[in-house]
């Protein structure tokens, strides 16, 4: 574990809310880092729909989920957020005061913030594994039962069974099928959305004998004390069992709250309660805008985003620079917000 | 008006009076259907709206598409006439159509 990084502000989701606050923030002189379980910015948008076009983005008569996140990464660009992307926020401890607050951010990755100001811009919640509905998959899950490969080695020599047909599911298919006893894939059809080549790649091995395809789904699984000994297959002709001793299902992403509950903040349905004129929390120094907060006629659009997060850089100042005073400024004629903005 | 019934996985069954032009999803939801809980709000982003459709109408729905196929997989309990509701167009066609759901969602 290496030292603790020091900034002013960590905010926690790198979707739209959590990247446009660090353009308000920036025009402020807040220094940011963003954190997100994805392995990319954009949380919704570029996770959920980045090819599908949305038309009540203010002055874009129709952009594209993808294409929305690039255009905010762009204008964020002169304020050099740092991401630390794959990393669930775990921890959130409050050191300081109301009037000065001060928090230690822990990651699932073992790393350290130390921050004047928490914003969660959350979402609804963090991207996590979908469970397939299998009953009873609880007792096996990190025995046999896993939702990403973490460390090959449980895998070697062990007949596994891979279950789905987009990248995740093709990828670890052929990066397992080295070491494993014997690989089976299992989906739903004989149609995989993975990349093409990678498909091939694992056509020759079905057609070479060197692995196994089954089309269907598995509907339950045998073995005793979290150890898996087989699955259940339905298929269009039937059930039939495949003995295996690990079950890797790909079963796309699911947004969970997750360790958000614990940190102390108040919540009403899994969503966090703010005021409407700095978005803060019931927590002094800890911020919630995006989708992940509450007030009265809350609407969960990327807009209202937006304006939380300019509105919330505005007390995020007074903790960030208590002796300093804040005036307004427009960016059009602030030759003072050009220069910050690298355009003057 | 056009007339589509759900059917629970208990068996009830609850018909609806569906405006042409929105999808069975968004009616679902307007009349508090249970057993449909729409998490994406039709983005075909969730899976959480899967139905089955009744044989006599499979064909009138169409087919679906590359995209709704794909959040097919994630669904529990695929069967060849299963559907994302939120990706079913209320067509004059559909009159007296049943589809019925799964008794859990993902
Ligand atoms: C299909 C679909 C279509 C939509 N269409 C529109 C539209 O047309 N117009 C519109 O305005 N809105 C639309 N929305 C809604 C819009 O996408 C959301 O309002 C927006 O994404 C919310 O942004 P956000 O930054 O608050 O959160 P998100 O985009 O949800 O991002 C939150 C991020 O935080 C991360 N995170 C959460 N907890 C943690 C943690 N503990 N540690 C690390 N990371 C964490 C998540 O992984 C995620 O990446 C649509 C949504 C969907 C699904
Ligand atoms: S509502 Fe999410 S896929 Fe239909």
């Amino acid at each position: 574990m290496g030292e603790a990084i020091v900034t002013d502000v960590v905010i926690v989701g790198a979707g739209p809310a959590g990247l446009f606050a660090v353009f308000e923030l920036g025009l402020l002189d807040i220094k940011s880092h963003l954190i997100d379980i994805l392995a990319k910015p954009g949380g919704q948008c570029a996770e959920l729909y980045p090819e599908k076009p949305i038309y009540d983005i203010p002055g874009y008569p129709r952009v594209n989920g993808q294409e929305l996140v690039d255009n905010l990464l762009a204008q964020i660009e002169p304020f050099h957020p740092t991401f630390h992307f794959g990393e669930m926020v775990e921890r959130l401890e409050v050191l300081g005061t109301p009037e000065a607050p001060s928090f230690r951010v822990h990651t699932s990755g073992g790393e350290i913030f130390e921050s004047k100001v928490v914003i969660v811009a959350a979402g609804g919640g963090s991207f996590q594994p979908k469970k397939p509905p299998i009953e009873g998959i609880e007792a096996f899950e990190r025995k046999s039962v896993f939702y990403a490969v973490r460390k090959m080695e449980d895998f070697r020599d062990k007949h596994v069974v891979i279950v789905g047909g987009g990248d995740s599911a093709l990828d670890w298919t052929l990066n397992l099928h080295p070491i494993a006893k014997r690989i089976t894939l299992v989906h739903r059809r004989d149609d995989f959305r993975a990349a093409p080549h990678s498909v091939n790649s694992m056509r020759e091995l079905v057609a070479a004998g060197h692995m196994d395809l089954r089309l269907g789904q598995i509907v339950s699984l045998r073995g005793e004390a979290g150890e898996l000994s087989a699955v259940v297959l339905k298929g269009s002709d039937g059930e039939a069992e495949i003995a295996c001793e690990r079950l890797v299902p790909f079963f796309g992403l699911t947004m969970k709250l997750g360790p958000i509950a614990d940190w102390g903040l108040n919540l009403h349905e899994n969503l966090i309660p703010v005021d409407t004129e700095k978005f803060e929390t019931n927590v002094s120094g800890i911020f919630a805008i995006g989708d992940i907060n509450t007030y009265p006629g809350k609407l969960k659009l990327i807009l209202s985003g937006f304006h939380e997060g300019a509105l919330a850089a505005q007390k995020v100042h007074r903790y960030v620079y208590p002796d300093k005073r804040l005036s307004f400024q427009y960016t059009t004629s602030s030759s003072s917000l050009q220069k910050k903005l690298g355009v003057n | 008006m056009v007339k589509i019934t759900f059917i629970d996985s208990f068996g009830q069954h609850r018909t609806v009076e569906a405006e042409e032009g929105t999808t069975v999803m968004e009616n679902a939801i307007r009349n508090g259907i249970p057993e449909i809980v729409a998490e994406c709000g039709g983005g075909c982003a969730c899976a959480t709206c899967h139905v089955y459709v009744d044989e006599a109408f499979l064909e009138k729905t169409g087919k679906p598409s590359e995209k709704e196929e794909d959040m097919l997989d994630f669904a529990y309990k695929v069967q060849p006439n299963s559907r994302l509701s939120c990706q079913i167009k209320v067509r004059p066609e559909l009159d007296g159509m049943t589809v019925t759901t799964p008794d859990r969602q993902g």
